[in-house]
């Protein structure tokens, strides 16, 4: 069985931070990145599905410049057989239509049984990349999925979507398809000290546009938005902040308690 | 027709309250953007759609009972091509998150998702939208494209008031080839139900990540109890497996509106702020000066949650 992983390094700012002198963007020194939370258990998921099967392997992708190679270096440790990294300059600051445009085409060259995306990124918060992929592939997609049967005769996939309020929908989807991952489906194992060291063995093929196809124009018209400012939201609305000792704190907090909650 | 195409969401033959929250968005910038406003409904046709300012309702009838994503996503593909509109409104719901990307991908429209306000600026729409886990906020513009579709988070917009005189409605024949659908509806199903009921409480004590381990937990149930308060969690503590279900705050778990929500160590992600912002007192306490609940919250403190925590159980008998 094979299954395809899409993920992304994610950025978090940092408690201090410059932006960019465009203004449409933060300047890459103060951010930390890492594998994107999400991922980790959809290559979980993965991972669980292609041993199940007692064979195939686990592709993972993702579009981002050579410092996501950690990311995929972290999939590989976890036990992911190969990775792709797609990147070009035309694809800095793309969107989340400009990114399924890549993987889409990244993924019609692996013929994956079935394809995982997390449901969103921690950093641009979109939820829409995996969904978009599908589309861009024209096949059938299920978004924010916490539980995941495979039944390769079908092949079909039974899944459960969490819906909003703790309501559950179980449905089984035609494959191959792709599904995007919730959070907590799974326990995502964590990589051995000697699976780190040897995922540096594991093949990691670097790819640009150019050999998928596309270029920067194809990228351009998928994009489906341009950022006009980027700045820290308004205050006001904010919070009255409690300064002073914990101790402090504390006796403002329970004042407030105990003037608002009726005994 | 031009102008703003609303799709209303329904569950189980029920309106759902984004419904009446993307009317609103909508009808924000209807003046500016100089055309009509209607709000289709795929599948079920319930009642209430009717808001002064909405010219139409248009019905779509579906081949399925339940929403089905490969269903809306033709649906909603035919009905823009019929009615040309220049910006589709959705919730940022996940049944919209299982086709609104795909519609918009296929289309090659202009896209925004969990966007907080929606704008016009004269040559098109406008979309403002967290950035960086909601740290800075972005303004983005949809240069080039003759269409937009933008997602809108739940919670941005008050509803408008249903009813006034009802608009005229319309069946709009679209043909979906049975083909389309990918998928079959198995059951619904209740997640957890727990023995507690978090939505009654008046008083909840909620605590997320800062915690940190799952051994905390006690000490926290036993200051809920000091304080009379009733304990929720964020989904971290549940994805985790340390509480069950029926104790989260957010959008997957329960939305509360107690007297006074506590926060401690809840950085505040959209999910969950979506589960408490109408509570009428927010405290929130967290290391991280620039963590999201701060902007939600009445009251804030950036300290340490265990200082705290281990303080208020004095003042609590």
């Amino acid at each position: 069985m094979k299954v395809g992983v899409c993920v992304k390094q994610v950025s978090a700012l940092d408690d201090e931070f410059e932006m960019l002198d465009e203004g449409t963007g933060v300047d890459p020194d103060f951010v930390e990145r890492d594998l994107n939370e999400w991922d980790t258990f959809s290559m979980e998921a993965a991972l669980q599905l292609r041993d199940a099967a007692g064979e195939g392997e686990v592709v993972v992708i993702t579009v981002g410049d050579d410092e996501a190679d950690e990311a995929l270096l972290a999939c590989l440790a976890m036990g992911a057989d190969r990775a792709v990294r797609i990147w070009d300059d035309a694809l800095e600051g793309a969107d989340a239509l400009a990114v399924a445009r890549v993987l889409a085409s990244a993924l019609e060259r692996e013929s994956a049984d079935l394809m995982l995306c997390g449901v969103q990124s921690s950093d641009a918060v979109n939820g829409a990349t995996g969904v978009a992929v599908a589309a861009y592939l024209g096949l059938p997609h299920v978004a924010v999925v916490r539980r995941l049967d495979y039944d390769a005769s079908g092949p079909t996939a039974t899944v459960e979507r969490e819906l909003e309020g703790g309501l559950i929908e179980v449905l089984r989807v035609r494959c191959p398809a792709l599904l995007t991952i919730q959070t907590g489906m799974n326990e995502p194992r964590y990589a051995t000290l000697r699976a780190i060291k040897q995922a540096r063995d594991k093949p990691l093929e670097e790819v640009d546009l150019d050999a998928l196809g596309l270029d920067a124009d194809a990228v351009a018209g998928a994009a489906g938005s341009q950022i006009r400012s980027l700045a820290p939201p308004e205050k006001g609305r904010g919070a009255e902040m409690l300064s002073g000792s914990p101790a402090e704190v504390a006796a403002r907090i329970a004042d407030i308690v105990k003037e608002r909650v009726s005994a | 027709m031009s102008g703003i195409l609303v799709v209303a969401e329904t569950r189980r033959g029920e309106l759902r309250d984004i419904s009446l929250e993307l009317i609103a968005a909508g009808l924000g910038v209807k003046d500016a953007a100089g055309g009509r406003l209607a709000v289709a409904v795929i599948g079920s046709s319930p009642d209430g759609l009717g808001a002064d300012g909405v010219d139409e309702v248009l019905t779509v009838a579906a081949q399925v009972e339940h929403f089905e994503a490969h269903v809306a996503q033709a649906a909603l593909e035919r009905l823009i091509e019929e009615e040309q509109p220049d910006l589709v409104l959705l919730g940022h719901t996940i049944d919209s998150m299982g086709f609104g990307p795909a519609v918009a991908a296929r289309g090659g429209l202009g896209f925004a998702s969990d966007v907080m306000e929606v704008g016009w600026d004269g040559d098109g729409p406008l979309a403002r939208r967290g950035a960086y886990g909601d740290k800075l906020v972005a303004e983005l513009g949809f240069p080039g494209k003759e269409r937009t579709l933008m997602m809108v988070r739940p919670g941005s917009y008050e509803p408008v008031m249903a009813g006034g005189s009802p608009p005229p409605v319309r069946a709009v024949e679209v043909s979906v080839d049975p083909g389309v659908i990918a998928s079959e509806h198995v059951e619904f199903r209740e997640a957890d139900v727990g023995d507690v009921d978090i939505t009654k409480a008046d008083f909840l004590l909620s605590v997320g990540r800062g915690i940190e381990d799952k051994d905390s937990i006690p000490q926290f149930e036993a200051l809920a109890e000091r304080m009379g308060a009733t304990l929720s969690v964020s989904r971290p503590l549940v994805d985790a497996g340390w509480m069950s279900n029926a104790r989260q705050v957010g959008q997957s778990g329960k939305t509360v509106k107690p007297a006074v929500y506590l926060a401690l160590g809840i950085s505040g992600a959209v999910q969950h702020l979506a589960g408490m912002q109408k509570a009428q007192t927010i405290i929130a306490v967290n290391s991280d000066p620039e963590a999201p609940i701060f902007g939600v919250a009445h009251f804030g403190a950036v300290a340490d949650l265990f200082d705290v925590a281990e303080q208020l159980e004095q003042h609590f008998e």
